[in-house]
């Protein structure tokens, strides 16, 4: 703070790079989870894991798939200078 | 129902609610700067930040709505909970450092950092309480709920008590002692829910739990008549005259025989046998005649693994009705793109240092939250298969859960709850006062304050903003809790991410455009909600028939005209020189 910045730096951040990557990722795994539930829900039936349905492992997985890719972030972040 | 106070759960609540307005006011003994009252002088730890990150973010909605939505309408409410923590990607991918470099005490700072402009500031402020308004009435509903049989207190006595206690912990410490309570209250909440699904999976499931007798099957009715009395199946209501709880395992499956309980059962194998179960749910369908308002609690034996797939609250999804589908799209996106809209939270990465320290605190509240989701499943279903569901309250069926086990257990789990609503509400009341103080009266009237007046001017808002708050909650207080969070999300997505993002990402936006893109998508969702379906039927009591508007949840709408009217105002008017950040 302080500096006279332009917000498209933090766009071109490498940080913004690596979490717009990430980013991508999860709305993928989102939309294909709205996909089934709007376009297939008898898909959700099938029970994959242990006995419980795709609905709870596709929403399970969800949640999660967000702690994962939070986690790879903070780690590939990790040496970046604040300031990029 | 009816309900007992006990003493026990009364000293527990009290010793929580002192407690934590003790801590303020202790962190509120040294004199404060406008940096300290806004932004905890920025030097809060990230650890700390992110924990309080779920403090602020797990409201009434999360722990009462959802719950509550599992327990009566099965897998739907973890719907919620899916979309609730995919917002926080947004958060932590997206926005979060960009929004810690612009901006110094609230989202408008960072809006407006390139522009310097009072109409963003203006139009922002005004986002950013009517945000914060459309999220405080859930919390101020679910408190009122909390107290009925907590305290055997009215409903409005809770609301007005949150508010007071609320008012008070923003007042003496501002964001510093905000910071705490959500921290603790993040802490509390997690642990306990995690201690709470621990003793579901240990007790297992078992056929026609906390019922006296065999199971009841027979409907219940219950009547408000037009002299205020009210009746259950046609008597005064009194303790011995009540609505009998409900929330049953009607049978097993099959491999278990003729046994009538489990045992305990491990996380994944209590989800597949529950799937292989029965279980009683109880709907509620109301009718008007010349003796009263009548509510009719009809029993339904199902089978598990319908409640475990989605249809059972959006029944458009199972029945294939597009209005439904419409519906239920546009609020998965909104509660995707709202969290990274909503003020509350965006004011807390101005609590830590740098940027660096806001990525970390993200990571941390991810995993507290996306935790605490997980868990939300099973409390649900722990209380649908509990035996001590309220079947007039949704909102109630995590705490009578924790009643399920023991009254110890029923007070703890009731006093978190109401301090999930003190940290929420804080948090809110926070970002509502910066809007007033700092954007309106500050930067957008020109009013010049020194450091001393910007806070008190701060605790003014604050006060004002805990009185309406009161006045909301207990006019809202027959809504679920989740379903009127539903509505912030929108708003919050249409006004406010399309200015954010376009900020960020597109060189060519204009001060015109963002004022046009935060006006036309606060006004457009706001629109759409007060003029949809539901807000007729549940609001105004009108026929849903008589709503204009195709289907209730505005944001697969109005969130694309956000940035639409922002990329066509922007063109359309001419680009300007970047302004110094100011902070």
């Amino acid at each position: 703070m302080g500096k006279d910045h332009h917000p498209k730096d933090h766009v071109s951040s490498p940080s913004r790079t690596i979490g717009m990557r990430l980013f991508l990722i999860y709305v993928l795994l989102y939309l294909g989870f709205m996909g089934i539930v709007l376009f297939r829900p008898d898909v959700l039936s099938w029970r994959p894991l242990g006995g419980v349905n795709l609905a709870i492992a596709y929403g399970m997985g969800l949640i999660a798939a967000a702690f994962v890719l939070s986690l790879i972030y903070m780690v590939a972040c990790r040496g970046i200078s604040q300031d990029n | 129902m009816l309900y007992d106070s006990s003493p026990m759960a009364i000293a527990i609540f009290a010793s929580f609610v002192l407690g934590v307005i003790g801590l303020s006011f202790w962190l509120g003994r040294k004199g404060q700067s406008a940096k300290g009252y806004y932004a905890a002088h920025g030097e809060i730890h990230w650890f700390v930040n992110g924990i309080a990150f779920a403090g602020d973010y797990l409201s009434a909605a999360s722990f009462l709505g959802i719950c509550g939505m599992i327990a009566f309408y099965g897998y739907d409410g973890f719907l919620y909970s899916i979309g609730f923590l995919a917002g926080w990607i947004v958060a932590l991918f997206v926005i979060a450092e960009p929004i810690k470099a612009l901006g110094k005490f609230t989202f408008a700072d960072a809006l407006d950092a390139r522009f310097n402009s009072r109409g963003i500031k203006f139009a922002v402020a005004i986002s950013t309480l009517i945000v914060s308004i459309f999220y405080l009435i859930p919390q101020m509903v679910g408190a009122g709920h909390l107290i009925v049989p907590l305290l055997g207190l009215p409903h409005a006595v809770g609301v007005i008590l949150v508010g007071v206690a609320v008012t008070l912990i923003v007042v003496t410490a501002g964001m510093v002692s905000t910071t705490w309570v959500q921290f603790i209250k993040g802490s509390l909440l997690v642990f306990f829910c995690g201690v709470l699904t621990i003793m579901i999976m240990n007790r297992g499931l078992l056929v026609n739990a906390g019922q006296q007798g065999d199971e009841d099957l027979r409907p219940q009715v219950h009547t408000q008549t037009p002299d205020g009395r009210v009746l259950v199946n046609g008597k005064p209501q009194t303790k011995e005259n009540d609505l009998r709880p409900v929330g049953t395992l009607h049978a097993l499956p099959a491999r278990y025989g003729d046994a009538r309980e489990t045992g305990p059962l491990r996380p994944l194998e209590y989800l597949s046998t529950l799937e292989d179960s029965k279980i009683v749910t109880w709907s509620a369908k109301k009718h008007t005649d010349e003796k009263g308002v009548h509510t009719t609690y009809t029993p339904t034996i199902r089978e598990g693994k319908d409640l475990l797939k989605p249809g059972g609250y959006f029944k458009g999804l199972s029945s294939g009705s597009l209005t439904d589908r419409l519906n239920f799209a546009s609020l998965m996106l909104a509660l995707f793109c709202g969290t990274a809209s909503l003020p509350h939270i965006l004011i807390r990465y101005y609590t830590v240092k740098d940027a660096a320290a806001a990525r970390k605190s993200t990571v941390v509240g991810i995993a507290a939250i996306g935790g605490f989701y997980v868990l939300t499943l099973y409390l649900g279903l722990g209380a649908m298969t509990s035996g001590y569901l309220d079947p007039t309250s949704t909102n109630m069926a995590a705490p009578l859960l924790a009643k399920s086990f023991n009254e110890t257990l029923f007070a703890v789990i009731s006093a978190i709850a109401f301090t999930t609503v003190l940290g929420t509400v804080s948090g809110l009341i926070m970002a509502g006062s910066g809007a007033v103080a700092h954007d309106l009266i500050e930067n957008c009237f020109g009013v010049t304050m020194n450091d001393h007046e910007k806070v008190r001017a701060g605790k003014i808002a604050a006060v004002f903003l805990g009185v309406v708050a009161m006045v909301l909650g207990i006019l809202f207080k027959n809504f679920n809790v989740s379903f009127l969070v539903g509505w912030a999300f929108h708003i919050a997505a249409s006004a406010n991410l399309p200015a954010l993002v376009m900020l960020l990402f597109w060189p060519r936006t204009t001060k015109h455009g963002i004022i046009a893109a935060v006006t036309v998508g606060m006004v457009s969702s706001l629109g759409w909600i007060l003029l949809s379906a539901d807000t007729f039927e549940k609001v105004y009591g009108l026929p849903r028939g008589d709503s204009p508007i195709p289907f209730s949840q505005p944001g697969l709408v109005t969130i694309p005209l956000g940035f639409l009217v922002l990329i066509l105002v922007s063109l359309l008017t001419p680009r300007q020189e970047p302004h110094q950040v100011r902070a």
